[in-house]
């Protein structure tokens, strides 16, 4: 017979051998993500650290130079440009992007027939690649024949070169931009829309507030935390921005739509100046991590920072 | 008939409308602004598809015309045989499936392991990966490039990852950096941790092992999930750019996307087969859309919820 004692020791060895086994094909599951983590992540990271005080030009240069690609990042003027181009950018696009999707959302936030198609028209350009969009923007603004100057000159007014001017270059891909985007923010709108608790409302018409009201004093501070996620997604996105860019204008004219990455993407592939390319994606990286840092602070804890 | 004024007095009063009629007109304006708004986001489409069927003069044309007056399938013939976008095609469809493959199968078997397996540094090594995910793609960018073309046995390299391109200009180059993405892997977890354990806890008793307890009683659970996933990985692959144009310089290995790009800066005045190629760039994920509607939203809702 087998005291209680002894069942109980050889229960936990088996619990403590099966908890081994279980560790053991916990890791083997995590393995492969854990190993391109390792090859494509961190060894990258490290090394983009590393090459960033290199000459390294892939043929064969690859000395250690110190902070001269960084002296000579600071006085780039070209680098800096293109930081006041996204700047531009994302100071045009990012309130007509939250304005545009927000009043979509409210649009379409209701019960009524017909509601789900129009929801599917307005998310249709979010599907189109940045490139294929680029491409239908870049005959949709052609100067003369463009359906945008068309449509304006049907009001006596003579539309302008839209990509091949400077004042305007970077008016076009915002235009384009926010055609794709406005589309998917509008659901996360809709999202947040489906979050606000009906009393709120109920209780603001029972005191008699308006439309208007009920809009600017209550869906609007409610939907805070979805405005801070939509605005630094988009102005992380505005750092990045490069296809868009790239297809439609060609970083011109005269570098007004050149943006950091595309200067990068030149500077370390065609000029193969990777060294230097590598402490501008540094500087560069370390903007867009401001922000991810500054969307997660404001998430986390909404209320006590506005 | 009396104008609606925003500030009127009480609904029944005088010349005011009734509530029913109001809402009728509430109704009414509902539908123009949201048909007009829906007209606006849908021009490029008409306008780009209109173009791919029209002849050349007619594109031309002005004042605008709205309705070619004859078809022609030329631009798209035209597309086809000057540059070899049924080759592009297949390739971005190539890439973009096995990416869809590697991380439904990477993201789910990491993401059940760190919901539901318990290992030492489980938690930390989680952490470690969500951290990473906000590292910019640009910082790993030019050394991921040295990675892959020093990548030890690999594309005429010996051990030490010299003598050869490596994994430049490979596919590979493309699929392996992406195989097994920290958002799937997020993603999946997130869906295994809604699901009970004490099924893990009657499998074991019943002496089935792990791997058939992921594979067979778990993953079936999350089809849904693994649609959202699937759809979500299969649209990045397909509509990316910069990383093929980095990785691929054999013109034969080319994805749809820098065709299309080579393509309208080549033939800058060709606008006619340059929309039937941005169309063909843009054909799958709609139709990926139109079937699975309601998967795709899902996930934007979940993209939302995360932040």
């Amino acid at each position: 017979m087998i005291s209680a004692g002894n069942l109980e020791k050889r229960r936990s060895a088996a619990a403590a051998r099966l908890g081994k086994h279980q560790a053991r094909m916990g890791y083997l599951f995590v393995l492969p993500t854990m190993l391109l983590f390792l090859i494509f992540m961190v060894i990258p990271v490290g090394m983009a650290l590393y090459l960033s005080f290199t000459n390294y030009d892939v043929l064969s240069k690859n000395d250690w130079v110190g902070l001269e690609n960084y002296t000579r990042l600071l006085n780039d003027n070209l680098y800096w440009k293109t930081f006041v181009n996204v700047g531009f950018y994302a100071v045009v696009f990012v309130p007509f992007n939250l304005i545009i999707s927000l009043l979509l959302a409210v649009l379409l936030n209701r019960a009524a027939r017909g509601v789900k198609i129009l929801r599917t028209f307005y998310y249709l350009p979010t599907l189109t690649s940045a490139v294929a969009a680029a491409t239908v923007w870049l005959w949709m603004l052609h100067p003369e024949y463009g359906l945008v100057n068309g449509i304006l000159s049907m009001f006596g007014i003579v539309g302008p070169a839209w990509t091949s001017q400077t004042e305007t270059a970077m008016v076009s891909i915002i235009l384009m931009t926010l055609w794709q985007s406005v589309g998917s923010n509008m659901i996360i709108y809709l999202a947040g829309l489906q979050g606000i608790p009906d009393y709120l409302y109920e209780s603001a018409r029972l005191d008699g507030a308006s439309k208007f009201d009920c809009l600017r004093y209550i869906t609007w501070p409610q939907l805070r935390p979805t405005t801070f996620l939509v605005s630094t997604m988009a102005i992380i996105g505005a750092l990045q921005l490069f296809d868009q860019a790239f297809v439609l204008t060609q970083g011109g004219p005269a570098n007004a739509t050149k943006t950091p990455v595309y200067l990068i993407y030149q500077q370390g592939f065609n000029q193969l100046q990777m060294g230097y390319a590598s402490a501008q994606a540094f500087v560069l990286a370390i903007a867009i991590l401001i922000f991810s840092l500054i969307s997660m602070r404001i998430n986390k804890s909404e209320e006590p920072i506005l | 008939m009396s104008t609606m004024t925003t500030k009127g007095g009480p609904p029944q009063t005088g010349r005011s409308l009734s509530p029913a009629a109001r809402r009728r007109l509430g109704g009414a304006a509902f539908y123009a602004v949201g048909i007009l708004i829906a007209i606006v986001m849908f021009l490029p489409f008409y306008w780009s598809v209109m173009t791919s069927f029209k002849p050349d003069e007619d594109m031309f044309a002005m004042p605008i015309r709205w309705i070619p007056t004859s078809l022609t399938l030329e631009h798209y013939r035209k597309a086809f045989t000057t540059v070899p976008f049924g080759l592009y095609f297949w390739n971005s469809f190539f890439l973009a499936a096995t990416g869809v493959v590697l991380n439904l199968f990477f993201g789910s078997l990491s993401g059940y392991a760190f919901a539901k397996l318990k290992f030492k540094g489980n938690s930390a090594m989680f952490r470690v990966l969500l951290a990473a995910m906000m590292v910019p793609g640009i910082v790993t960018m030019i050394p991921s490039v040295y990675v892959l073309r020093h990548f030890p046995l690999m594309g005429g390299n010996d051990l030490l990852g010299s003598g050869g391109m490596g994994l430049m200009n490979s596919f590979w180059g493309i699929i392996l950096p992406g195989a097994s993405g920290t958002f799937a892997v997020f993603f999946m977890r997130q869906f295994f941790l809604t699901l009970p354990s004490d099924m893990m806890e009657m499998a074991r008793i019943e002496g089935c092992g792990e791997f058939r307890i992921f594979w067979n009683i778990y993953l079936p659970l999350t089809k849904p999930a693994l649609a959202t996933l699937g759809i979500f990985t299969f649209q990045a692959g397909w509509n990316s750019f910069l990383w093929p144009m980095i990785v691929l310089n054999d013109p034969n290995k080319a994805t749809i996307q820098m065709g299309l790009q080579a393509f309208s800066f080549n033939f800058q005045t060709d606008y006619g087969p340059m929309m039937a190629g941005a169309l063909v760039a843009i054909l799958p994920i709609l139709v990926l859309f139109l079937a699975l509607q309601r998967y795709f939203i899902q996930g934007i809702a979940f993209s939302g919820i995360k932040g």
